[in-house]
């Protein structure tokens, strides 16, 4: 299968095989008028399979978000159809409004105007705990 | 200005700072009478409690300051669906200082991120309890005249037991600590608080199901309460509330200066025949509570004496 290069945009790679529908969704990539690539199951030597999305215009992404969601993404900026910039994410030390808390006792169940807020706790095992409840967030 | 949520949030050295302001109050208790005067702490308590609001107000007055009383969510503005953050933006027009109790988790983060005075948190739900756990380490203090090479003993409902799992962080940063953790298999600390507090501060821990046989090493014993209010079942409740009993007939096999603890209120996980037994600290631990708050406010007001 071939897919063109893009001349200005972005490309996403190394996304854990079957997770590209799930950023696509989450950066709300559908909301946009350019041309957008999801590939699944690409071949990767690292990976084993992987996926990958291209983006037809340089975006501003929350690389929170994309860190805490899958922290191997590489994020590859294109311009003039040349690499203009590689970031390797990590995963962020606080996620804000991403990830709700499900503790029925935590204090942002009945007040709904709280931003659900949660801190990186052990990040060898990728553990985020909500702010104020310390409730480990369910992914 | 700066609030206590959780009691990790106070350093190794601002510990020492408060156990030191607290055994200079109880030195030197007129030095600090008036230390407050002129200063108001509201206590904002949602859920029930005598002991520590109790504690909170006379902490204030023996510091020559005022109160301010909330005692139930059903006598403030909450019943008429007023959130925790609103309610900090009004109070801390009447107060200098908030002591807060909330039935939910975090409330008093929100109200200590909204608020312009400083918060205390006076217990959150199942989540924390710092100044309980600052009553905890004065009582340890001034039992054992250290916190390193101590055996501490955790009994009862070391699941549910908010006060343990503050203690076990708190303790965890001091030398040669190890814990014993005696539960029933229902009610065993949570796993996150051995993988993410004892493993990686390396603290030696065994769990256990027997007191008797656990209780020849311990220097700390740390009873808790099987809490009814953290069951979604009472069948549950009714089934292990009895589990773990501490009598004088237990004790004989235990040190002669092992400190026996409990954060109260019990019902009767200790007999009250060991009341008399010298080993048994935790009304000293009531007393203590009232020296670490009025520490803490101290602090907490940046007021020097």
């Amino acid at each position: 299968m071939i897919i063109g290069q893009i001349r200005d945009g972005i490309v996403l790679d190394h996304i854990t095989a079957g997770r590209a529908m799930e950023i696509y969704n989450v950066l709300g990539l559908g909301e946009l008028d350019c041309t957008i690539a999801i590939i699944q199951n690409a071949d990767s030597v690292k990976m084993g399979k992987k996926d990958i999305i291209k983006v037809g215009q340089v975006i501003d992404l929350d690389f929170t978000v994309l860190g805490y969601l899958d922290p191997g993404i590489t994020v590859n900026v294109i311009r003039d159809g040349a690499l203009a910039k590689r970031e390797h994410l990590s995963l962020p030390e606080r996620v804000c409004g991403v990830i709700r808390c499900k503790n029925p006792r935590c204090i942002t169940s009945t007040e709904q105007e709280i931003v659900h807020e949660f801190r990186l706790t052990d990040p060898e095992h990728k553990i985020y705990r909500c702010v104020y409840c310390e409730s480990p967030a369910e992914r | 200005m700066r609030s206590i949520i959780d009691v990790m949030e106070l350093s190794v050295e601002e510990i020492e700072g408060l156990i030191s302001t607290a055994l200079d109050i109880i030195e030197n208790p007129a030095k600090y009478s008036e230390a407050c005067k002129g200063k108001k702490l509201a206590t904002l308590f949602f859920e029930p409690s005598t002991r520590t609001r109790l504690s909170f107000e006379a902490a204030m007055l023996e510091l020559g300051g005022s109160v301010l009383s909330v005692s139930s969510a059903a006598a403030s503005s909450a019943a008429k669906g007023e959130s925790v953050a609103d309610t900090a933006r009004v109070v801390e027009n009447y107060a200098d200082i908030i002591a807060m109790r909330h039935p939910k988790e975090g409330a008093p983060l929100v109200a200590a991120r909204c608020a312009h005075v400083p918060v205390i948190n006076a217990g959150d739900g199942g989540h924390c309890h710092p100044t309980q756990t600052l009553a905890d380490l004065l009582t340890i203090r001034r039992e054992k005249g250290s916190f390193e090479d101590l055996t501490i003993g955790l009994c009862g409902d070391l699941k549910f037991g908010r006060t343990v799992h503050s203690l076990l962080g708190a303790m965890s940063r001091y030398k040669g600590v190890r814990f014993v953790m005696i539960s029933p298999e229902e009610l065993e600390m949570p796993r996150y608080l051995i993988r993410e507090v004892l493993e990686p501060n390396g603290i030696p821990y065994e769990e256990v199901r027997d007191l008797e046989a656990a209780m020849p090493a311990l220097d700390i014993l740390y009873m808790t309460r099987v809490q009814r209010e953290r069951f979604f079942n009472e069948a549950d409740y009714i089934r292990l509330k009895d589990s773990y009993i501490l009598t004088p007939e237990k004790l004989k096999t235990a040190k002669p200066d092992l400190c026996v603890m409990h954060p109260l209120p019990r019902v009767n996980e200790i007999s009250v025949a060991v009341d008399d037994d010298p080993r048994a600290c935790y009304f000293k631990q009531v007393l203590n509570g009232k020296y670490m708050r009025m520490a803490l406010i101290l602090m907490l007001l940046e007021v020097t004496v």
